[in-house]
C-alpha cells in the first residue's frame, strides 16, 4: 500500500466504514496495478481545483457572445478549451442546457451523484440526497419553491436525470437590468444553484 | 489494429420507444421509475461502452447507442401538479429500449 493517499484520511476520529473501504479498494486498485497513487492524486486535484466560479466564469461569457455561446451549447468541450478551461478525455461528456422565459431545466442523478464536476467541482451534499434525489423527478416546482424559487406555471419544466455518460450544466437567463454589466461583474453574479437549476436568477 | 465493435443505432430522434422493465442481478443505469413507461428520443449521445459490462470487470463491447429520451411528467407521475407540458430527461442505453 502507498503511504501518501492514506495520508491524507488520517484524523484524531477513527475513520468510518466507506472511508476504511475506499482506502481499502485504493490499495488493492494500486497493488493490481490497475492505478496508481498518483493518478488517484491527480484527480483528487483536479477535483478540488475546480469551484462553481468555473462554471460563472463560462455562463458570463455565454451571455455576453452569442457565438461563444452557440459554441457552447454545440461542443461544450472545445468551447471550454477557448476559455483555458480542459475537460479531461476520460471524464463523462458535459452538455450545456439553455433556460429561456418559457423553459427552465433542472438536473439531478437519481441513481447516484453524478454532476457537472468539471465546471462546479463538488456537489453540495443535498445534491446527493435520497429526498433530492426522489423529489427532483417528481415534483420539480415543490423543491424550487423550498430553494424560494416560484416557477410560472406556464413555463415548461425539463428535468436531466443523468443517469449515464452525460453531464448536464444549466445556462441560467441573464437577469434583467444588467446590460451595463462587464463580464466579470455578471459573472458575480451567477449561483452555484442556478447553474443545476433548483434556482432562477431572475428572480 | 483494434476494431471497436458498437451496435448499430436503431432509433432516429423523434422515435416513440418504451423503456423495458427488468432488474438484473448485475449493476444496471436504468431507473426504475422509467420503466415500462413510453417517451421519445430527444437525442441520440453518443455510442459509448456498456456499463452493466464495465463494472463487472468486461470490455463494455458492444459499445451501445445512448438516447436521452423525453417521457412526460403526467405519465409517470399519476397526480403530477405542475404544467401538463412538463417533461423528464433521461439518458437510456439501446438495449433498455423496445419500439413502441
Amino acid at each position: 500500500m502507498t503511504a501518501t493517499h492514506v495520508e491524507d484520511h488520517v484524523h484524531d476520529q477513527p475513520m468510518s466504514e466507506v472511508a476504511l473501504r475506499s482506502v481499502a479498494i485504493e490499495a488493492l486498485l494500486a497493488d493490481k496495478g490497475l492505478l496508481t497513487a498518483d493518478q488517484v492524486q491527480q484527480q483528487v486535484n483536479l477535483m478540488d481545483g475546480r469551484t462553481p466560479a468555473d462554471g460563472a466564469r463560462v455562463v458570463a461569457r455565454a451571455w455576453t457572445d452569442a457565438a461563444f455561446k452557440a459554441r457552447l451549447l454545440a461542443d461544450s468541450r472545445s468551447a471550454l478549451a477557448e476559455m483555458g478551461i480542459s475537460i479531461p478525455a476520460e471524464t463523462p461528456h458535459l452538455a450545456v442546457v439553455e433556460n429561456t422565459d418559457d423553459l427552465h431545466h433542472l438536473v439531478v442523478c437519481t441513481l447516484c451523484s453524478c454532476y457537472p464536476r468539471m465546471l462546479l467541482g463538488r456537489p453540495p451534499d443535498w445534491y446527493k440526497s435520497l429526498a433530492y434525489r426522489a423529489r427532483a423527478v417528481s415534483d420539480p416546482r415543490g423543491v424550487m419553491a423550498e430553494f424560494g424559487t416560484t416557477l410560472p406555471t406556464d413555463t415548461r419544466v425539463d428535468v436531466l436525470d443523468s443517469t449515464a455518460d452525460m453531464r448536464y450544466l444549466v445556462l441560467p437567463c441573464r437577469p434583467a437590468g444588467t446590460e451595463g454589466m462587464s463580464e466579470e461583474e455578471l459573472a458575480g453574479l451567477v449561483t452555484r444553484d442556478s447553474m443545476i437549476g433548483v434556482t432562477r436568477l431572475s428572480d | 489494429m483494434t476494431t471497436i465493435s458498437s451496435e448499430t443505432v436503431r432509433y432516429p430522434d423523434g422515435a416513440a420507444v418504451r423503456v423495458r422493465v427488468g432488474a438484473p442481478a448485475h449493476h444496471f443505469r436504468t431507473p426504475a421509475y422509467i420503466q415500462g413507461h413510453t417517451g421519445v428520443v430527444d437525442a441520440l449521445c453518443g455510442t459509448y461502452p456498456n456499463p452493466e459490462s464495465l463494472a463487472h470487470g468486461g470490455d463494455g463491447l458492444p459499445r451501445q447507442p445512448l438516447y436521452r429520451v423525453r417521457l412526460r411528467q403526467t405519465d409517470l407521475w399519476p397526480d403530477y401538479a405542475g404544467n401538463p407540458d412538463d417533461t423528464l430527461l433521461v439518458d437510456v442505453y439501446q438495449h433498455w429500449l423496445e419500439p413502441a
